[in-house]
């Protein structure tokens, strides 16, 4: 982390420059790194410096972004050291120069051993007497794959549990992907894994697979030219920040109807508007309404877990107004009929149990789905998030949106696409799961005492899972049966720790814990074994963002002491496993763990990423055409997946999917699904029958997921010392809890604390928690329950609040100001 | 040794009110850089500047200005209520740079929330606690200009920066 804060170091104009897309959300901002010698500085003349902007004098508003944050000094292992300024890449078409809060504090999170990295795992390390202490790779991987390895033969696969990233960016890509899957579904060939985020190998997406539609279908651009942008339980402006501000701003401010008639000639252009759906004013919300002008913004503002309903009354009335588009319907999909029976709900219906008026619904659809005035289908592109996702039965509200579009023809035209907007970067490449659909609900396996071994990788779902309260302590009670028999090992070589652990989870009901990582998580408290990885920068790393844009981030620095890319670390288990069954001559069981020879992250790219035969691949059959050289060549604007082609030296990317109308199924048509309104899930109802307040939550702006950098940065821990949780200042009153006083969150499932911020635009009897994050833990009150994919519904609980007391040094330091730009 | 930045120090000293303490502090805002604590402070050769007369400000009401040089356009505002970092007779006069640190936007002074907002990215930053960004994509919060307070002759002076003013390498030009 730089050390001034009033100057920060120029980089000269030869200083090495590499590509870095933006560790963090789904958007994928491209920065470029310069990197240079500690002791020198470019001048301030333009020709002096590489960024060629004329620092002698003040910069113009909007010149750049180049704050501390940006900068940093790290040292290689040869003891030299570097500036290092991390700088947004104004020639890529996704952020166009713009930095958002959390990419733009990239270099202050590179490791560096007195800043915000002094907290990085070095080394590996191992549990012994009453604490855990370095080891090396070798004895790490001794004691992990010895462990494996007596399960394996003597239970199979399943004893052997994962939890384990899918995505793309940091702790991710697809190398890692790649290294991870074919560990787990190839060689271990367990079924017993679980995603970073939910508690089984499944999609959050199943249901708009299932009808053909992929869900990401489009590309940041048509959000530019939509004439409407239906937002569903998304809040872009914090979660997707350049993708709101550079592509959806510009259409709501009508700086984009040139570029609607060139490319629509003959239709209606005119400035954009929005339609949020969303219980919560979100902060886009907000923004939307300063950006577009209040009249341009309609805000449904439905009952929690009422988006189903929403989308089956909108159907309904579309259709009796003659609004689907008839011949596209006839020609590209299925179902229509029979989906529109089963979902239809009148008008009245569909508001008594959304709580939008009749009105608003309406006006809704007349925005959305009535032609132009020049005749034309409107152009509506829906883009939603986790409130779909994480929302009342992921499957049936996805299902009843899906059919909305289809009926109107809201997929394959540009402007138009029904999109998932995404938490992480994309970045799939795995053998594909050997389980079954629905996949085994592990968190409920390992409350159950079921898997004995339990790798946790690049996730920490201590802070990202619901029933977390019961999930932890079982967990840790488990692993203590393990942590108490290594803490009677003496003199044990790693043999004989291979035998104290086996039968601690063999006899005792222990669970052995690995944990892969960053930084000592959460979910390391209760490891036995800790290995520590690399993050982009350290390793080079492909991923894709929410338009299947894929980008090469360059390693330019070394991971801090032994820690390495997770493809690496698979590589190291599958060729010790490997080495383990050759010295018994069990070739049969050897076999499945050869393809590991890696050296590089490249050579897991290439084994993976380049040979899609056989394999999942959001590369689909045409990643053999990609190369990391080819790649760098494309620069932060890379390409847009599938590749169609590699030609006159550039790679040519697909920038909307469904174009030709032959959709993801076996017979090319788009299949409608019917999805009736059904209610809240039981336990659900259960827990807002007897508790007074809806327990929304989500990210915030500041933070990043778990916040596992942002709890070492002061930026971010100053601003949120506690998880906070929005109140209604009425509803605080009545409780005698005031801004920055820690109050519990409790109910039937457990019990969590946060810090108090009351916050008028919230509406009474309902909170907004921040998700995962390490102080106050909304999980705690999630129930168990999960739809028929065992996708969770985190935004679904109700509880308590109590006034615990106050805290004195949040309210001096905290600003407890509205969050929504008034 | 436990690393005190300059901010929080003068989160917990500022308000503590006039000319002794506040210029104590300036005096270690220009120390040299030692490292450790004072390697995180301003160290840019700032000079000194009155920039208003106390008994003339007008509880929340924004004062123009500009430190220090005329192209970096600053607010100073009464806040009518001691904040961290404020100087004056109440301990309740603040200044902070006017451009936004995301991307030099001017930022708006709300008067109503004692809040600057950007009008570019949509940040705002608390006036009232020291600049903090309540939400936004700066990835600092706005930078404070440091007052001093004259009681001899009822003077505010800026005497240095803290943060990095938008748009520059350094704050000295």
């Amino acid at each position: 982390m730089s050390m001034n804060k009033d100057r920060i170091p120029l980089p000269p104009v030869d200083a090495q420059k590499t590509l870095m897309t933006c560790h963090f959300c789904i958007v994928g901002c491209g920065y470029n790194v310069y990197k240079w010698d500690a002791n020198r500085e470019g001048g301030r003349a333009p020709h002096e410096n590489a960024l060629g902007l004329d620092f002698r004098k003040q910069l113009p508003t909007l010149a750049t972004v180049m704050t501390p944050a940006m900068h940093t000094v790290i040292t290689d292992k040869d003891g030299s050291r570097h500036n290092v300024l991390v700088s947004p890449d104004k020639e890529c078409s996704v952020n166009q120069g713009l930095s958002s809060t959390r990419g733009g504090q990239m270099a202050s999170v590179f490791y560096t051993p007195d800043g915000p990295g002094a907290n990085r795992l070095r080394y590996p390390s191992i549990f012994t007497g009453d604490d855990r202490v370095d080891t090396n790779w070798q004895q790490a991987m001794a004691v992990y794959a010895g462990v494996a390895k007596r399960l394996l033969d003597q239970h199979g696969p399943d004893q052997i549990m994962f939890n384990c990233f899918d995505h793309g960016g940091a702790g991710g890509g697809f190398e890692n992907t790649w290294g991870t899957g074919k560990l787990m579904f190839s060689a271990f060939q367990t079924q017993m894994v679980r995603i970073h985020n939910r508690p089984a190998y499944n999609s959050e997406c199943h249901a708009s697979r299932d009808m053909g539609v992929g869900e990401l279908n489009n590309s940041y651009e048509d959000a530019e030219v939509a004439d409407v942008i239906f937002s569903i339980g998304a809040n872009a402006y914090e979660t997707q920040t350049n993708y709101f501000l550079a592509h959806w701003v510009p259409n709501l401010t009508g700086t984009t109807i040139d570029k609607k008639k060139q490319w629509f000639p003959g239709e209606t252009a005119e400035r954009g508007r929005i339609i949020f759906v969303d219980p919560r004013r979100s902060l886009t919300v907000s923004v939307a309404e300063h950006a577009a002008g209040k009249e341009n913004v309609l805000h449904l503002e439905i009952e929690p877990g009422t988006d189903t309903a929403l989308y089956n009354g909108l159907l309904t009335y579309v259709v009796d107004q003659g609004w689907h588009d008839k011949d596209f319907i006839a020609a590209h999909t299925t179902g229509f009929d029979a989906a529109l029976k089963a979902n239809r709900m009148s008008l009245e219906e569909t508001s008594r149990v959304t709580g939008v008026s009749v009105a608003n619904i309406k006006k809704a659809a007349e925005w959305a789905y009535k032609p132009k005035a020049s005749g034309h289908r409107p152009r509506t592109m829906h883009g939603y998030e986790k409130g779909i996702i994480w929302g009342n039965d992921n499957y049936r509200i996805q299902s009843s949106l899906v059919d909305l579009c289809l009926a109107t023809h809201n997929v394959g035209r540009r402007g138009t696409g029904v999109v998932r907007l995404g938490g992480h970067q994309e970045g799939y490449a795995r053998p594909p799961y050997p389980g079954p659909r629905p996949a085994p609900y592990i968190d409920q396996e390992i409350i159950n005492g079921n898997g004995k071994m339990l790798t946790v990788w690049a996730c920490n779902s201590f802070q990202t899972t619901l029933n977390a309260e019961q999930y932890r302590e079982v967990v840790i009670r488990r692993s203590n049966v393990v942590k108490e028999a290594l803490a009677k090992a003496r003199g044990a070589y790693a043999d004989d720790l291979v035998d104290v652990i086996y039968d601690a989870v063999e006899n005792r009901g222990g669970l052995f814990v690995t944990v892969i990582d960053l930084y000592p998580t959460k979910f390391a408290d209760a490891a036995h074994l800790v290995l520590p990885a690399a993050h982009p920068g350290e390793m080079n790393l492909t991923s894709m963002n929410g338009e299947r844009r894929m980008r090469l981030s360059e390693q330019f620095m070394e991971a801090p002491g032994v820690a390495k890319a997770d493809c690496l670390i698979a590589a190291d288990i599958a060729n010790t496993m490997r080495a383990l069954y050759e010295s018994e001559d069990n070739a049969e069981m050897a076999k499945r763990f050869v393809g590991f020879d890696w050296q590089t992250e490249e050579d897991a790219f290439n084994d993976g990423f380049r040979k899609p035969e056989g394999i999942d691949s959001q590369g689909g059959g045409t990643g053999h055409l990609v190369t990391y050289e080819r790649l760098r060549a494309m620069g932060n604007n890379g390409v847009q997946l599938p590749v169609k082609e590699y030609k006159d030296g550039k790679l040519i990317g697909t920038p909307m999917i469904y174009a030709d109308y032959k959709f993801s199924t076996s017979d090319g048509k788009a299949h409608f699904q019917s999805s009736p309104w059904n209610g809240l899930p039981a336990p659900v109802a259960a827990q807002k029958k007897k508790y007074r307040f809806w327990i929304n939550n989500g990210r915030a702006n500041h933070l990043w997921q778990t916040a596992y950098h942002d709890r070492y940065v002061d930026f971010r821990r100053k601003r949120y010392p506690m998880a906070p949780i929005e109140l209604h200042p009425d509803d605080a009153e009545e409780l005698s809890i005031e801004a920055g006083d820690i109050v519990e969150v409790y109910n039937d499932y457990g019990s969590t604390f946060a810090m108090a911020y009351p916050d008028p635009d919230i509406k009474r009897g309902q909170t907004f928690m921040v998700f995962a994050y390490w102080n106050g833990i909304v999980g705690d009150v999630v129930t168990e329950w999960t739809d028929r994919n065992v996708v969770p519904y985190y935004k679904g609980t109700w509880a308590d609040l109590r006034k615990v007391g106050s805290m004195d040094d949040y309210k001096k330091t905290v600003s407890f100001k509205r969050r929504r730009y008034v | 040794m436990p690393k005190v930045s300059r901010r929080d120090f003068l989160k917990t000293s500022g308000s503590s009110v006039a000319a002794g303490a506040a210029a104590t502090i300036t005096g270690v805002a220009v120390a040299p850089s030692t490292g450790g604590a004072a390697a995180t402070s301003a160290t840019s050769p700032y000079e000194k500047k009155t920039v208003a007369q106390a008994e003339t400000l007008k509880t929340n009401v924004p004062m123009s200005f500009t430190y220090p040089d005329a192209s970096s356009p600053c607010t100073l505002i009464k806040l009518g209520q001691a904040a961290p970092g404020g100087v004056g007779p109440d301990g309740d006069i603040v200044a902070y740079s006017s451009l936004c640190t995301h991307m030099g936007c001017p930022v708006v002074y709300d008067a109503d929330r004692k809040v600057f907002k950007c009008p570019c990215h949509y940040s705002t930053f608390d006036a009232e606690m020291a600049g903090q960004m309540v939400c936004g994509q700066a990835t600092e919060d706005l930078p404070r200009i440091v007052l001093q307070y004259d009681a001899a002759d009822d003077s505010v002076q800026a005497v240095a920066v803290d943060g990095l003013i938008y748009g520059r390498q350094a704050n000295i030009l």
